[in-house]
């Protein structure tokens, strides 16, 4: 199969998606010139390919981005908007939250919103504190909203084609360090991978390891490194985190009996703790250890790179963890 | 549309309907008949009036949190609302959105949010909406002199502006936001000078004469079929009545109140229509029976409503 990078494949997802159907358009800072298309190059070739009505660009201003955003999907359209960075998402939250999330609640179920709020998440390329949190934790509370964070470049495609099709808010973070840095195989036309539904990434009995975005990868590198010392891993990957899809999570865990989560998010407060929740709920039997979590300290994310990497969780980190488990 | 002599009946209709309408609904709160928060419109119909009058279907307008006349004129039947507001299970909002944020899309009415100032951007997409289809309807979108100093406010209608987007800002500037004058939260006099900000127009209407209300609404809803762009209109008038129930309003006075009630938008029209030999006294009061006939049996209606469900509002979150 032909490969693309992370960001190509969600380039390839927003221009199917805006040829199919007419009512997709994408709104946001620098989508259509930016540097190559936004600030990442993801929005590359729309502009020429589907002109200036459909690719509009927009001043500074997260919360008119979103709200309008919320208030075309009432009137027929299919907005993606793009939030450049997701800790910009803190200006776009009361549309998000509020607005977009309670919609169908206020007219009592008689309308939809489909609108897909992307965002690049994520740590690791030197922005400092306000350009690499992951805020996942701060939307998975809000009912209403669905929330997807892809891993592969398949998955990212797969998953934001659905997500456009989707008659429900969807918030769809993209991790910024895998945009150019990742690359897989990618299906060609039309793939669709459904929300809700975790993907098994690597397969082994003696341990899982559930991870999410850009940790994928270090929860796959930390599971080769286990497996030359004999423990095979399993990988997990929930792909939506609302709605999360418990069944796979929990049959793994009653197969290993021993869990890893990992995110990049601090682990306090973080989402790792509600899929600890239902592991407790729903497999305690089946556990023959503690619940162990990987995620980043109680801080903010450091400027220099070399207190960055010591803030981010690695497969290092995710060695020593499965390990307090494992002896 | 240009309004004739038989435009003007129905229209003094329509105000007597506002002011009878929140006069029941004062005295069914009391009875702890109603459901949720009521913020009184008493003293406010000429806007609601002079602004929905004849709006075409496909049109949208985002009502504010104060009064129900203009889901009225959009369409909602009576009954439904007094039933959303009774929080039954065929009303407006079904009692699981408040019927005072309810939406029905069918007839061009969003939902707004109950965060002041937040509904702005909202029909500012839906225009955005009617633009990408290449429709001529127009958005319409109501708030208070409160909302205009939201930071919404700035980005909607500096968006609207950059995009010409077919919509009227209607602001009903009613001299108070909850309880802190708009002098105190504002340092100019009219709200309409922020329209120049974003390359629109901007203009002062006597929020208390519904026939100029009526006139600068029509023009910019003219102007915005055309393609020519957004409007902001300030509505002067006055809320006559507190914030919602149980407002001390101690942050104005008792001559305050009155001075405004002798501008009573109701009384003037009337007055005006009876100068025109257009209405007497006997129609006058036929006008008042029948629509306090209309009221009863709508009540009546929500009496009967059943109870909302559950599992209705668990069915309601998400899309299938």
């Amino acid at each position: 199969m032909r490969e693309m990078t992370f960001g190509e494949a969600i380039n390839e997802a927003l221009k199917e998606e805006m040829a199919r159907d007419g009512r997709v358009y994408i709104i946001g800072e620098d989508v259509r010139v930016g540097y190559g298309g936004g600030a990442f190059g993801v929005t590359k070739g729309l502009l020429a390919q589907f002109g200036p009505e459909r690719v509009i660009d927009t001043p500074i201003s997260e919360s008119a981005i979103a709200g309008t955003s919320v208030g075309a999907a009432l009137w027929g359209m299919r907005p993606v908007a793009e939030i450049m960075f997701a800790d910009f998402m803190a200006l776009a939250m009361d549309h998000i939250a509020n607005s977009a999330a309670k919609m169908r609640f206020a007219y009592a179920g008689e309308a939809t919103v489909p609108v897909v709020f992307r965002m690049a998440t994520g740590a690791g390329v030197g922005a400092a504190l306000h350009h690499s949190q992951s805020t996942e934790a701060w939307i998975t509370n809000v009912p209403g909203l669905k929330v997807v964070m892809p891993s592969t470049p398949a998955d990212a495609k797969g998953l934001l084609k659905s997500s456009i099709r989707d008659d429900n808010p969807v918030v769809f973070l993209e991790h910024k360090l895998l945009y150019s840095r990742l690359k897989g195989p990618v299906p060609e036309g039309e793939y669709l991978v459904p929300l809700g539904k975790a993907d098994v990434k690597r397969e082994g009995e003696d341990l899982t390891i559930i991870a999410t975005g850009a940790m994928i990868q270090q929860a796959l590198a930390a599971a080769e490194i286990l497996s030359q010392e004999g423990v095979k891993v399993e990988v997990l990957d929930p792909r939506t985190l609302v709605p999360l899809d418990r069944e796979t999570i929990v049959n793994s865990v009653k197969k290993t009996g021993k869990v890893v989560i990992v995110h990049e998010a601090p682990t306090i407060g973080g989402f790792g703790g509600e899929i600890a929740a239902v592991i407790a709920d729903e497999a305690f039997y089946s556990l023959d250890a503690p619940i162990k979590r990987v995620g980043a300290p109680f801080t903010p994310v450091p400027a220099h790179p070399l207190l960055e990497q010591a803030y981010l969780p690695n497969a290092e980190k995710i060695v020593k963890a499965a390990k307090e488990i494992l002896s | 549309m240009d309004l004739t002599e038989k435009d003007l009946l129905p229209m003094y209709r329509w105000m007597v309907l506002g002011r009878l309408f929140e006069e029941k609904t004062l005295e069914l709160l009391k009875l702890g008949k109603l459901v949720g928060f009521h913020h009184p419109n008493v003293g406010q119909e000429a806007v609601d009036v002079g602004t929905c009058y004849e709006l075409r279907r496909d049109d949208t307008i985002m009502p504010t949190h104060r009064g129900k006349l203009k889901y009225l004129m959009k369409g909602v039947p009576m009954k439904i609302m007094w039933a959303g507001m009774y929080g039954r299970r065929n009303g407006s909002g079904k009692g699981i959105g408040p019927a005072s944020h309810s939406g029905d899309n069918a007839i061009g009415l969003l939902a707004g949010t109950g965060l002041i100032g937040s509904g702005i951007p909202i029909s500012t997409g839906a225009a955005l909406a009617m633009k990408l289809q290449k429709k001529d309807s127009v958005a319409l979108h109501f708030f208070g002199d409160g909302a205009s100093n939201r930071g919404d406010f700035h980005e909607a209608l500096n968006m609207a502006g950059v995009l010409r987007l077919p919509i009227v800002y209607v602001c009903d500037n009613n001299c108070y936001a909850m309880t802190v004058a708009a002098e105190c939260a504002m340092a100019i006099k009219d709200i309409a000078v922020r329209a120049a900000g974003y390359g629109f127009p901007g203009l002062v209407v006597d929020g208390n004469d519904v026939l100029a209300v009526y006139e600068a609404t029509q023009e910019a809803i003219a102007r915005a079929r055309r393609g020519e762009g957004p409007t902001l209109i300030e509505c002067k008038t006055y809320r006559f009545l507190g914030h919602s129930i149980g407002d001390p309003q101690e942050y104005r006075t008792a001559e305050e109140v009155e001075s405004w009630k002798e501008k009573d938008p109701v009384q003037r029209f009337e007055g005006y229509l009876k100068k025109k030999g257009l209405l007497d006294d006997r129609r006058v009061k036929e006008v008042y029976g029948s629509l306090a006939e209309e009221i009863e049996q709508a009540v009546q209606f929500a009496e009967s409503s059943p109870m909302p469900a559950f599992e209705d509002a668990l069915a309601s979150v998400y899309a299938a």
